[in-house]
């Protein structure tokens, strides 16, 4: 399903991270970035709900809207219950949306916030993804301090909280349309090779996406993908070229953008619902805002893994939304 | 002609260095042997005790070196480094074992350690146990033969 969106503008974005993405080639665009990973807080469920509400805190200031203008918060994150984010919310006195799409995410919460915004529903809304590499390695893999072997496919859950305002006022970066992909079984049951596991739904919606609206890839200056890594971003390039015919050429993937890949030991790059908000929200925008890139089709990915299932020798499913950026002209 | 999802993945996933990390291990774990060897052949000289005694307080040493590194942060470098050289030893199982009890500690002391130290190493005592337990029903069925 492909909903081209009329007035919804991303006003504002607030970026909050952690030791190792503040390290990456992007760390100077990040608003702020903490030293460690609890950032004074007593755990690590507690720090991310932390991330949320400085990355909400920081966005309101820059935005400069009054809470009360807020009609509604769109968010969620990778633990279970998406707990930090129901704990973040708990402090403000907001309608919230609590939503669940592992690493695509961000997509997702930003075409419901345009559709609530171009239906007339809302005025201003404000979406927000996180995600904390040691919460979730210990709610999806082994204990932190567990030196296990592990394999190249293995990616990196990045650590942070990004969010975007978003509303119908012109200004920022327009959110012209959005696909909402299906959930995809790519026949992978590999836990350390979640690239493999989301690629085909990646291809899947960008695919959808332009045909549902009549585009080539050409139309788009830059394509991004969620949290591929090394691996996956070959595979869906291999994948486009064999089953769609569509060559990708501008194209890249934000888990493979948001790391120094040479230095830091991330093995495929990063993942994670921040991955593709944080690389987009600072460095992207950064660029459309410079007119480096006009129109920018960013397609999270997630991979809607459960240990539960993944022991019942099932597959990942996955899934992928996409959204429309462009320079407002 | 088509080519299969499956085949276009396979194609791009990487090969794991397996004889490399097979030689890695195989040099770290006898490394291993040669400082337990060491540990047992000093304590029975600076001790004075049997060669068994001396066995027990060899495996006590590496397993309160292996917790008291894996609390200090850094033997999950060397684990991941040598690989089975350091987790098939007595070594690997105190690493699970404190790594588990390490992460679940703010979690209270009956509800986090208490339920979740071992949860990557229980496999280990339970299967060490049934394995046991079918040797020596072997090894008593072959004495009465």
């Amino acid at each position: 399903m492909t909903i081209k969106f009329k007035n919804v503008y991303i006003n504002e974005t607030a970026t909050v991270t952690g030791p190792y993405e503040s390290k990456g080639p992007f760390g100077k665009y990040f608003d702020l970035c903490y030293k460690d990973l609890y950032f004074g807080e007593k755990n690590w469920e507690q720090a991310e709900e932390k991330l949320i509400n400085d990355a909400i805190d920081i966005l309101i200031k820059k935005g400069q809207v009054d809470l009360k203008n807020i009609d509604v918060f769109i968010g969620g994150d990778l633990l279970n219950q998406i707990a930090p984010s129901n704990y973040a919310m708990s402090k403000f006195n907001n309608s919230f949306i609590g939503i669940y799409a592992a690493c695509a995410m961000s997509t997702l919460g930003l075409i419901l916030s345009a559709s609530l915004i171009d239906g007339g529903f809302a005025q201003n809304v404000i979406t927000f993804t996180s995600s904390h590499n040691t919460a979730a390695e210990k709610q999806y893999r082994y204990p932190v301090e567990y030196g296990g072997p592990k394999r190249k496919t293995t990616t990196f859950t990045s650590t942070g909280s990004a969010c975007a305002l978003v509303s119908s006022k012109n200004k920022g970066i327009k959110l012209e349309s959005g696909t909402i992909g299906t959930v995809v079984d790519s026949g992978c049951n590999d836990v350390f090779n979640m690239g493999m596991a989301m690629a085909k739904a990646a291809g899947d919606t960008i695919y959808k996406h332009l045909k549902d609206i009549g585009r080539d890839i050409d139309y788009y200056d830059l394509v991004l993908t969620g949290d591929l890594g090394i691996y996956g971003k070959e595979i869906l390039k291999d994948y486009m070229f064999n089953e769609y015919n569509i060559k990708l050429e501008n194209y890249n993937d934000t888990g493979v953008m948001l790391y120094d890949l040479d230095k830091q030991p991330v093995y495929a790059g990063a993942s994670g619902p921040a991955c593709a908000p944080l690389v987009t929200y600072s460095y992207i925008f950064n660029e459309m805002k410079k007119v480096k890139y006009k129109k920018v089709l960013l397609a999270a990915t997630g991979a809607l893994m459960s240990p539960t299932m993944i022991n019942h020798k099932l597959n990942i499913p996955s899934i992928s939304h996409a959204v429309s950026l462009e320079v407002i002209s | 002609m088509k080519q299969s999802y499956q085949e276009i993945a396979k194609k791009h996933c990487p090969k794991e260095n397996v004889l490399i990390n097979a030689i890695i291990a195989f040099i770290s774990g006898g490394v291993m042997g040669i400082i337990a060897q060491f540990l047992i052949d000093g304590y029975v000289m600076w001790l004075d005790i049997s060669t068994k005694e001396a066995t027990v307080c060899m495996l006590v040493t590496l397993i309160f070196l292996s917790c008291l590194f894996t609390s200090l942060g850094f033997f999950d470098k060397w684990v991941n480094f040598c690989k089975c050289g350091l987790i098939i030893p007595i070594t690997g199982f105190a690493h699970a074992t404190m790594s588990a009890a390490l992460e679940f500690r703010k979690e209270g002391l009956v509800t986090g350690i208490g339920m979740n130290m071992l949860k990557l190493s229980g496999a280990v005592i339970i299967f060490g146990v049934v394995s046991s337990f079918v040797f020596s029903l072997i090894r008593m069925v072959v004495g009465l033969l």
